[in-house]
């Protein structure tokens, strides 16, 4: 279980402008300004579940994963997983949690991935019959049969990625840290590093923790988000739920043969006309005011259709909203 | 048991350090060739310093030799500015991170790959130039020593790694709070050369100087072991030097060890 209360962390960033002359007076007076990192950032998650931790750049996320990984001490607040303190217990804690930082590597360049992970055996200190099982377990559901002998530097961004999955995961970790682990990954890559997470957290249950911009992974993958924003936590609720709350609204395209006046009632609004005798028709329905069921009777009364559509929000649409309604 | 498994880890660091620096055959060639022709022009140097006056050495020409031929022997010891570049860039790239996540004291992870790297260096490229010392004419070659001094010399030549790898461990911990210590980095490694006896032997230095310099750090780093294999360090002295070396060694390692833990304490990994 991970409990986090009233994390806080600030940062200190000089700043000057651009030229000879702001150089110079930066010689004598510097310009600091106090950021804050984490401002009060609280929140619980169980073991077993799968949470996106997710805001825009700068928002507090790679410094909630850091304190959480033992890497940042903070400046206050308590942070208890599987109740030890990361930054004050660190060794016990780092032998319970795997982290990946998907813009960092933590593989030996110049040596076979393998000999990088028989370190990080050693290092764990992992039985040897226990690294045997989750090696062939892991070389199996990620594919590396073929990467495996080979030296980290020669892999390409997806063959890394996999094998930095892996590292991480040697030592049966209880909770799992991703930041960003599909960055710069081409689709397929991604798909396989999604399907991995989705197959580890159901059967082996364990607890993971994900920070991404790729809404995609959120959709695929969490079941909750974390929306953080300069620091604070501004809201903490499963997905589904989420985009149900925030948007009542649907995209409905329909496909007809023939273009015809309809009345449109009240809440349903056409937003584009594609065609020139017939073709697709984009409304905008608030489907609290007009019931998709109802549209699509009335649609049909009026047209031949033969197709019709209804869209969701995106993912990236519904937490642009939410950037703008915090403000952030 | 938890002991024993602990340092088990480190041993396992240490091991593989050691096993990739016996890797690198070119460098090691390239190596002895330098340390070949450094000591020979050194050598020759000092033939012409003693052929003016003699008398004005404080040791013998042979026992000079001696110590020109140890000292490139085991160079990748001795030499503080041989500094591992992997730490820095761990520092400056943010990749620290990564470090932090394993579940190790990172002194002496650090510590031990460090001590590992040099005496790999050293153990791959000492026997040549060693053997080559000792089939050399007199007065040019190396002198074995009796037993009880080898003994010594070997005890010292280790005692004298640990000082120099606690040493550029503090240069290392300076990186977290400088970012970039190559000012630094000159700095202290031209200093502990100088004050070593890496660049002149102590015993040429004016006598009150070399009574401060045995008490500082640097005299233990090359000074102790190579005075004590030529025996112009014996009884009580040799006492005292390898006394000096375990003091500074404990004074170094507790020091790097507590700022490293305040180091970590404000560390903090940018980006990513």
């Amino acid at each position: 279980m991970i409990e986090v209360e009233h994390l806080c962390k600030t940062f200190t960033v000089s700043r000057r402008d651009a030229g000879m002359k702001q150089a110079l007076g930066a010689l004598f007076r510097r310009e600091k300004e106090t950021i804050r990192a984490l401002d009060d950032v609280s929140f619980r998650i169980e073991d077993g579940e799968m949470v996106g931790y997710i805001g825009p750049n700068g928002a507090g996320k790679s410094s909630t994963i850091k304190v959480m990984s033992g890497i940042l001490t903070p400046d206050s607040g308590n942070c208890r997983i599987n109740g030890l303190v990361p930054w004050k217990q660190r060794k016990e804690h780092v032998s319970r949690i795997g982290v990946v930082f998907g813009s960092r590597s933590q593989l030996w360049w110049d040596i076979p991935v393998t000999d990088s992970f028989a370190l990080l055996r050693d290092i764990y200190r992992i039985p040897d019959d226990v690294y045997h099982k989750n090696l062939s377990r892991l070389t199996e559901m990620l594919s590396l049969q073929q990467i495996l002998r080979t030296p980290a530097r020669q892999l390409s961004l997806g063959q890394r990625m996999r094998c930095e999955i892996a590292a991480s995961l040697l030592h049966d970790p209880a909770v799992l840290f991703l930041d960003e682990p599909t960055i710069g990954l081409d689709a397929v890559s991604k798909l396989a590093v999604r399907d991995f997470i989705r197959q580890l957290n159901r059967e082996k249950a364990t607890t993971i923790i994900l920070t991404t911009h790729d809404m995609q992974d959120i959709e695929a993958l969490a079941g909750r988000i974390i929306l953080i924003g300069k620091g604070k936590i501004l809201m903490d609720g499963d997905t589904g739920q989420l985009s149900r709350q925030l948007s009542p609204s649907r995209t409905v395209r329909v496909s007809v043969r023939r273009f015809a006046d309809i009345p449109l009632p009240q809440g349903v609004q056409l937003i584009e006309k594609r065609g020139e005798e017939g073709g697709q028709l984009i409304f905008s329905v608030d489907t609290e005011k007009v019931p998709i069921p109802q549209l699509i009777s009335l649609l049909s009364a009026h047209l031949e259709m033969y197709d019709l559509s209804v869209e969701n929000v995106s993912m990236d649409e519904l937490v642009l909203s939410l950037y703008r309604k915090y403000q952030i | 048991m938890e002991k024993t498994n602990a340092l088990g880890q480190y041993l396992t660091l240490f091991r593989i350090r050691f096993i990739a620096g016996l890797q690198y055959r070119a460098a090691a060639l390239a190596g002895i060739m330098t340390q070949f022709a450094w000591g020979g022009m050194t050598v020759l140097l000092y033939r012409a310093f003693y052929q003016s006056d003699p008398a004005a050495f404080p040791q013998s020409f042979e026992a000079m030799c001696s110590y020109i031929w140890i000292q490139q022997a085991f160079l990748a010891i001795f030499m503080v500015w041989g500094l591992d570049p992997e730490p820095f860039e761990l520092i400056k790239s943010g990749n620290i991170a990564y470090e932090l996540c394993r579940p190790v004291n990172i002194y002496w992870m650090w510590f031990v790959k460090s001590a590992a790297t040099r005496l790999a260096k050293a153990v791959l490229r000492c026997m040549p130039i060693l053997i080559f010392a000792l089939l050399l004419p007199r007065p040019y070659r190396l002198v074995l020593p009796d037993g009880g001094r080898l003994v010594l010399f070997i005890v010292s030549l280790l005692l004298a790694l640990i000082n120099i790898v606690a040493f550029t461990l503090l240069i290392y911990i300076s990186t977290f709070y400088t970012l970039d210590s190559t000012g630094l980095r000159s700095l202290m490694s031209t200093l502990a050369e100088f004050l070593s006896g890496g660049l002149i032997p102590l015993p040429f230095f004016p006598e009150s100087f070399q009574k401060v310099l045995s008490l500082f750090p640097f005299a233990g780093m090359e000074n102790t072991p190579l005075q004590l294999y030529n025996g112009t360090m014996a009884g009580m002295d040799a006492a005292f030097g390898i006394g000096m070396q375990v003091l500074w060694a404990g004074i170094m390692i507790g020091t790097g060890a507590v700022w490293m833990r305040s180091a970590l304490k404000n560390v903090v990994a940018q980006g990513g």
